[in-house]
């Protein structure tokens, strides 16, 4: 343990929950204005980006006649739906069908009030945190945010009363209920870490993970918690493209099933931009999330943050900035090479897998951390870990046991319904041909045109 | 705006403005756009042949028991979080870990039994 030291006091200037709400009123709304104009902003730049990356995925150009690489293209859409005629289709609940963009898009701003985007600077002189606010329930306010903003999707497809609608409004509020509490689960290894929610002092926590000395070189250790809580942090990111109907788990607008899904009534209107506006602010609040709770927040990554000033002043928006870039450009990329997954199987995998796992996680998080208590019983420890441990890997070969048997079985029954099949083709209930059915003849055989070409 | 709630108040004040922006950018939207509504296209969406029925289909929530079990299983999470924050705190020691782990224990045991029941399932 003498090996591993914790560095120096972090600098003074790092905020925590106390550093709040003493701003002026101008500040304040400086702030305000400023987290509204960097989300608008991105969800353009978002939108320009996912469709100029993904294109480049499936060797496509993507938008490249508005502007130069086809930068003005979201603008353009942006005014064109500005001024386009806004139907109300006759059959639709009037006030749920207006109210539910607005329902959508208004929390996912929200919860960007609590994002760290910097530490305390010099803001035409007065000392502020770059950061809205903070509450100590921070990230249990970014949930309950998350939370509401799918009330916008159910409202948006149940007032559509159009069938598609209403089945990709049900299809969200599926997806919430298997994916929030896994999302929310995933969080406490992380609170278990740092022991506070607050997420300006989550950030702080992730300042210095102490160094390890070998051989006369001090190696500083890693001090984000996505190297420490992998686990989590796997969980939380199946999770967060879940919570925001992102591919693979886009099943409440599944365009091939559903036409728009709950958006197919809103007719590239302002509110269809909303809607969109909504998803997009979403998906920038999960990956924000992600990178205040597990990358270190605004912090500097190692090789950078060896410089003095790096973590100082304004540049932690940079870092910020580029760490948002890039998980979005995860998104992009899990967006280009993954299929669909099927509804049945989403629930089922968020039930049975991820809950679970997560709770054996933080079981096993909750003794690790134990151990450095001062005057823990270890002995005592030692036995909760083991029977934490086998209990977990009892629980797994059960079930591991349990599920071979039943594929063998279905394989078996599988097999046994082939041979019947192709002795009797028609065994099955449908007049089916032959699987053996000769019509191709392989490619060293003429074909025989038909004559119409 | 100090004290206790003062940070609350400044989400407030988010809100205010974004519902402002938005009710102001609809606002405009219903000025600056041209509005020439015909029967046909107010016809609700069905892939271009005219909408059958009266607009709702009737459709079976086949996951409504997943909704039970998620109202229990939100709040127990929940109850994890205050629990995170304070058991590596001065005075909380093995007490705390071990009736968590009876809590955590007690959730395990709902999904279980909620699997070997076939809740977890389609119906």
């Amino acid at each position: 343990m003498n090996a591993i030291r914790v560095l120096a006091a972090p600098e003074p200037a790092l905020p925590n929950v106390q550093s709040f709400g003493h701003d002026p009123l101008w500040i304040t709304i400086i702030k305000a204005v400023a987290i509204f104009v960097f989300l608008l902003l991105s969800v353009m730049y978002g939108v320009w980006m996912e469709r100029k990356l993904i294109s480049r995925m499936q060797h496509r150009y993507g938008p490249n006649r508005a502007g130069k690489f086809g930068l003005l293209q979201s603008i353009a859409d942006a005014l064109k739906m500005g001024f386009k005629e806004d139907l109300y289709p006759s059959k639709v609940d009037r006030f749920l069908y207006a109210i539910a963009p607005v329902i959508l898009v208004v929390p996912a701003f929200m919860a960007f009030s609590v994002i760290p985007f910097g530490p305390t600077v010099s803001m035409f002189g007065e000392q502020t945190p770059l950061q809205l606010t903070d509450l100590p329930i921070a990230v249990l306010f970014v949930l309950a945010m998350a939370s509401i903003g799918v009330y916008g999707i159910v409202l948006a497809g149940w007032s559509s009363r159009s069938p598609y609608a209403v089945l990709g409004g049900l299809r969200s509020s599926a997806q919430v209920v298997s994916y929030e509490i896994a999302m929310g689960l995933s969080f406490v290894g992380v609170f278990l870490f740092a022991g506070t929610l607050s997420t300006s002092e989550i950030v702080a926590k992730q300042a210095s993970g102490g160094t390890w000395e070998v051989l006369g070189l001090s190696i500083p250790m890693p001090s984000w918690y996505v190297v420490m809580l992998i686990p989590s942090f796997l969980i939380y990111a199946i999770t967060m493209l879940g919570e925001t109907n992102r591919v693979p788990f886009d099943l409440p607008e599944g365009e091939g099933e559903l036409v728009g899904g709950y958006q197919t009534e809103y007719s590239s209107s302002l509110k269809f931009a909303l809607i969109q506006m909504g998803e997009y602010v979403n998906v920038f609040v999960v990956s924000a999330v992600s990178i205040t709770l597990f990358f270190g927040g605004w912090r500097a990554p190692w090789p950078i943050s060896l410089w003095e000033g790096a973590n100082v002043g304004y540049w932690p928006l940079l870092w910020f900035f580029i760490k948002l870039v890039l998980v979005f450009g995860g998104f992009i990329w899990v967006r280009a090479s993954m299929p669909r997954i099927r509804y049945d199987q989403l629930m089922a995998f968020g039930w049975k897998v991820l809950i679970p796992l997560n709770l054996a996680w933080i079981m096993l998080v909750a003794t690790v951390r134990a151990f450095r208590i001062e005057g823990a019983d270890r002995t005592a420890l030692f036995t909760i870990a083991a029977l934490v441990v086998v209990g977990c890997l009892v629980l797994f070969f059960r079930f591991d046991t349990v599920l071979q048997r039943r594929r063998e079985t279905r394989a078996e029954e599988l097999k046994q319904e082939f041979e019947l099949l192709e002795e009797q083709p028609a065994a099955g209930g449908h007049p089916v041909p032959p699987l053996d059915l000769p019509h191709y003849h392989g490619a060293d055989r003429k074909e025989i045109s038909s004559g119409i070409h | 705006m100090g004290g206790y709630f003062g940070s609350y108040a400044l989400v407030v004040v988010l809100f205010a403005i974004g519902a402002v922006v938005v009710a102001a950018a609809l606002f405009a939207n219903r000025m600056l756009r041209p509005s020439r509504p015909t029967p046909e296209k107010l016809t609700s969406y069905e892939c271009g042949v005219d909408p059958v029925g009266e607009g709702w289909a009737q459709s079976q929530v086949r996951y409504y028991v997943f909704t039970y079990l998620y109202v229990v299983f939100a709040v127990d999470a929940v109850f994890l979080f205050p629990w995170a924050t304070v058991y590596a705190a001065p005075g909380f020691g093995m007490t705390t870990l071990v009736e968590m782990f009876l809590f955590l224990g007690f959730i395990a045991l709902g999904i279980l039994y909620a699997w070997r029941k076939r809740v977890l399932a389609w119906t």
